[in-house]
């Protein structure tokens, strides 16, 4: 660690660490839900469903955010909730790029303001869906509050407008350290930066450089860099040569949509979004799903899978893999996938399958 | 689209730049099998290596640009582009002497060239002159970086009203604007803006907005939803690799750029392949679609039909194909393959 100046020292910490929020009220977490926009408040409430049944000591407190009104009043209240809860789950809320630069997209504040810089996207492909490339296992961690998403746009002469990237060290070593520690607890053996640093010389060269500087500390994971119109080419046609990916914003945003997209859709893959603080769990790709709101055929798996994520955080590793191997289990089943995985099954239908499924582990193991 | 002013049976002079590498035998070859298609067709070729002209700027020769803005269209192989060597990259010299402002690339599935996504037909047209990659880089205290990303309203009017023109004249159905503007609201909410203008003045072509990750995630899904795509640079850039990823790399990825005053150049976008240089073995499909393309621009449609056809039914009948095709042939016994196949069709 003696490469990082001494200013950097305090800045990188090891989450490993880290201890749960205090469970309150007799053992039981609190949680923050946003249900968002679209298919979110369905799926939510999915959610609320499997907790409930299978005895989940969690409460959420839902926070509503109105994307319609122009205050940022709702966000903050959500922002505060989370503060106060330190972990949350969320649908997507939306934003309306119609609307001038002075409403920000909501996610994008939220993220930002509670500091959870890495996303990260576990992208594997699932026996029984069917998909044109097979054995994808790639981990995406990505950059999540700096980079091209930066909303530092400004319009000097009319007609020209400038939009900022800003890469800085701290983040960048942030990420790398971050992404190389996941490497090593998971035991991946290799890590590849994305960049276009021999366009974006400056930019994505720091960026770059941050992460050569963090390899060297974990000698027995690999590091490799590509540029990333190459590994979009490689994607498409041999995934399966990646492991772990870390990578600024905008190439994240790519790179994650890509690999969803391999594995078998934004239905099947959550994301999280880890801060030094707090956690925030979502679907993978961050859709708010409009076009099939309220008509019981989105898959419910990313979501439910992203609560499962949430149980992990809290340590409530016993629950996390209950209901995660039912997940599993029926989604393997042809006849109930849904209409984004070429069946026709109903989300009502799923959630219920997975309940059945944990119902049956249980008697098992009360049998026993 | 000045095809309609000139001859059919009038020789048109192109200037052809072989390039570095394999440059030149794939040059050689699309000459072979242009000769053979009997194409009006005069070859005028150029180098482009850098020179220093006076006060030190780096320009191409005055040959080799007096001789694209006398012909107008070019085809170019693979360039160099030696490290240390002082200047900026080849291709961008030549897009900033020419002004070329969009990169039109077809991406159209290969029937024998089998990957996992078949039926791709779709057009990337992506801005080529700003964007993210204006260049514009400070340091603004040690350790934090500003990369500017600039967009204006006259280059991406000017893109958008390509990309509408062009779907008009290759009978296309729709164009769909990829963007961030939920995210970069200024910058792609002006790219948009210009788009719909663009869009109220074409009303025979759809027009769709799409944001950059949906387009992403469901072209890896299902490809055949989408038609004309058209965006600003690093969008161009990413999109343009993956769907050339869809049909099997930059081995069989044409590629045109537009320039202003009517300069068309048309390139392959793969490497040099240094290794396999002079070793007759590479592959000059690229090169080759890239010039039928060239030809369609110049309005010569039935020789372009002729000439794909015959490359297109070599490669699926896998007999005489190189090594990157899945075969174990010569460049040279495929170009043969090909000017047979031309021949045989007259």
């Amino acid at each position: 660690m003696s490469k990082f100046k001494n200013s950097e020292k305090f800045l990188i910490k090891h989450v490993s660490t880290y201890t749960p929020p205090p469970a309150q009220y007799g053992g039981r977490h609190t949680v923050t839900l946003i249900p968002g926009d679209g298919i979110g408040p369905e799926l939510a409430n999915h959610v609320h469903e499997l907790f409930r049944f299978c005895c989940v000591p969690v409460d959420f407190e839902v926070v509503n955010v109105d994307p319609s009104i122009a205050s940022e009043g709702d966000i903050n209240n959500a922002i505060m909730a989370i503060r106060r809860n330190g972990v949350a789950l969320k649908g997507n809320i939306e934003t309306n790029h119609n609307l001038p630069p002075s409403y920000k997209s909501r996610n994008n504040l939220l993220r930002t303001t509670l500091d959870l810089f890495a996303n990260v996207m576990h992208c594997q492909s699932l026996p029984g869906v069917r998909t044109r490339h097979k054995n994808v296992d790639i981990m995406i961690i990505r950059e999540n509050t700096e980079g091209e998403y930066s909303s530092l746009e400004h319009e000097n002469v009319p007609g020209v407008v400038e939009c900022l990237k800003i890469i800085t060290r701290t983040k960048s070593l942030r990420i790398a350290d971050y992404a190389f520690r996941m490497a090593r607890e998971k035991g991946r053996r290799r890590v590849t930066a994305v960049h276009k640093a021999n366009i974006m010389k400056l930019a994505d060269g720091l960026f770059l450089q941050c992460c050569k500087e963090v390899a060297s500390g974990y000698p027995e994971i690999s590091f490799d860099s590509m540029i990333v119109d190459n590994t979009t080419m490689q994607l498409v046609s041999r995934p399966q040569q990646f492991d772990v990916m870390v990578m600024p914003n905008l190439y994240g945003n790519v790179v994650s949509n890509v690999c969803a997209g391999l594995v078998g859709g934004p239905g099947l893959v959550p994301g999280a979004n880890y801060g030094d603080d707090y956690a925030v769990f979502e679907t993978g790709t961050r859709n708010t799903g409009k076009s099939i709101a309220n008509r019981n055929t989105a898959n419910p798996t990313a979501m439910l899978l992203a609560s499962c994520l949430l149980l992990d955080h809290l340590k409530l590793h016993a629950y996390a893999g209950m209901i995660r191997r039912a997940i599993l289990t029926i989604v393997t089943e042809t006849r109930l996938h849904t209409a984004d995985l070429g069946g026709q099954g109903s989300t009502s239908e799923v959630v219920q399958s997975i309940m059945n499924a944990i119902q049956s582990t249980r008697a098992h193991t009360l049998s026993t | 689209f000045c095809s309609s002013t000139w001859l059919k049976n009038a020789i048109q002079t192109v200037t052809l730049i072989p390039g570095d590498g394999i440059g030149p035998e794939i040059s050689s070859a699309v000459m072979k099998i242009f000769e053979a298609a009997q194409a009006p067709i005069k070859w005028e070729k150029r180098n482009v290596t850098a020179i220093q002209g006076p006060g030190g700027k780096w320009m191409i020769p005055p040959d080799a640009k007096e001789s694209m803005d006398r012909n107008k269209i070019g085809l170019k192989g693979p360039l160099n582009t030696p490290i240390a060597a002082g200047h900026p990259s080849m291709n961008l010299l030549l897009r900033k002497t020419f002004d070329l402002y969009a990169n039109v690339r077809p991406c159209v599935s290969i029937e024998g060239y089998k990957t996992p996504y078949t039926d791709v037909n779709l057009v990337t047209i992506r801005e080529n002159t700003e964007g993210e990659y204006s260049g514009i880089e400070h340091v603004i205290v040690d350790g934090v970086v500003q990369s500017i990303k600039l967009i204006t309203e006259q280059a991406s009017q000017r893109i958008a009203e390509y990309a509408f023109e062009y779907a008009r004249n290759n009978q296309r159905a729709s164009v769909t604007a990829v963007h961030k503007a939920n995210i970069m609201r200024m910058s792609d909410g002006l790219f948009l803006r210009k788009c719909r203008e663009a869009a109220e003045k074409h009303k025979d072509v759809k027009f769709t907005e799409m944001y950059l990750d949906t387009v992403c995630l469901n072209m890896v899904q299902d490809p055949t939803q989408f038609d004309v795509l058209v965006m600003p640079n690093l969008y161009g850039d990413i999109l343009s690799d993956l769907c050339a990823g869809l049909i099997g790399g930059l081995g069989v990825t044409p590629s045109g750029n537009i320039g202003t005053n009517g300069v068309a150049i048309f390139e392959s976008v793969h490497g040099t392949a240094p290794d396999i240089a002079g070793k007759d073995m590479a592959n000059p499909t690229a090169l080759l679609l890239s010039a039928v393309m060239m030809l369609r621009h110049m309005g010569l449609h039935g020789h372009a039909k002729k000439i794909e056809a015959a490359c297109f039914d070599t490669i699926r009948e896998k007999k005489v194909v190189t090594k990157d095709l899945g075969g174990n042939s010569k460049c040279s016994e495929f170009t043969d393959a090909i000017c047979q196949r031309v021949k045989d069709m007259d």
